[in-house]
């Protein structure tokens, strides 16, 4: 590392917190993935109501009666994602695949949550709170 | 810190009123809608408030106005358990903050990169610790970089701030 006075000497002391906050971040994430606890299984809402739940682990696929329309929702290989919607805007199918605890999909116009939870959060089919 | 011994008056009001400012910045940002994908991302508006408490009135007022803010805030737009939340992740930043600003070796976007990145820590976990979990540790890693990069923008515009406000502009 050079020793400079200029700028740089001022910020010395900042380019190593933030450094070392990077490498503490990017350990973390590398633990998450390595140790990464995928999601156990996928739980569909329609207009706030648990209206099924499904394993991951088991490749299917789940048409889903929505408000105002279906969606088809795929289950492969440990992932979940909308494969087709007859809604306008196709966000739900732009959403991708999720496969990890907490993420979700959401159709708006359907009223439709996709959620992966974790193992033992089956019945969970009521929100505590939001956190904000 | 002039007029230990009396009730000053100046000093309640300038309380009241930045208190009421980070209450203000708590619902703005609640009105912004979620559009990144990952849920608890936020941009930390209030944390402007507190850098500005910490470098502006002390250590102790920084933390005063977050606890206050954040108790507040809870009753008026959420629950005991987002106060819980709220808590854990305000404190433990604002304590990171004062320690960082106490060294007097860093820039105050780098204490609040810190502060962002630790209230998303002490938030998660508070909330292993409630579920019983470590599913959610991938959402501490995508976090901790968000925070970071909220905390950037946040130091950033506190310190244009700071930076143009006098020394002691409240006592």
């Amino acid at each position: 590392m050079k020793k400079g006075k200029g700028i740089f000497g001022k910020i010395k002391f900042d380019i190593l917190l933030i450094s070392v906050l990077i490498a503490v971040g990017a350990v973390v994430l590398l633990f998450a993935f390595l140790n990464g606890q995928g999601g156990a299984y996928v739980q569909i809402k329609v207009d706030g109501r648990v209206t099924a739940v499904c394993p991951l682990a088991e490749n299917r696929t789940v048409t889903i009666n929505g408000i105002n329309g279906t969606n088809l929702l795929v289950i492969e290989n440990g992932e979940a994602y909308i494969g087709e919607a007859d809604c306008p805007d196709k966000l739900c199918v732009n959403q991708g695949k999720i496969s990890m605890t907490g993420q979700s999909v959401i159709c708006l116009p359907h009223r439709i949550v996709v959620e992966i939870t974790g193992e033992g959060q089956k019945d969970n089919s009521e929100i505590d709170v939001i956190v904000k | 810190m002039n007029k230990k011994s009396k009730v000053n008056v100046k000093r309640i009001s300038v309380y009241g009123l930045i208190t009421a400012v980070a209450i203000v910045l708590s619902w703005l940002e609640s009105q912004i809608p979620p559009f990144f994908p990952v849920p608890g991302m936020k941009i930390g508006l209030t944390n402007i408030i507190v850098i500005i408490a910490l470098y502006k009135m002390g250590s102790g007022s920084a933390m005063a106005v977050n606890v206050l803010r954040i108790v507040i805030v809870s009753f008026l737009f959420g629950g005991p358990s987002a106060l819980l939340y709220s808590l854990s992740g305000g404190m433990l930043s604002t304590l990171v903050m004062i320690f960082l600003k106490w060294t007097g070796k860093f820039k105050t976007v780098t204490v609040s990169i810190a502060g962002g990145i630790f209230h998303n820590v002490g938030q998660i976990l508070i909330a292993m610790l409630m579920m019983n979990t470590t599913g959610i540790l991938w959402y501490l890693a995508v976090l901790w970089f968000t925070g970071a990069a909220s905390g950037a923008l946040i130091g950033i515009l506190a310190s244009l701030i700071v930076k143009r406000l006098p020394d002691k502009p409240f006592e």
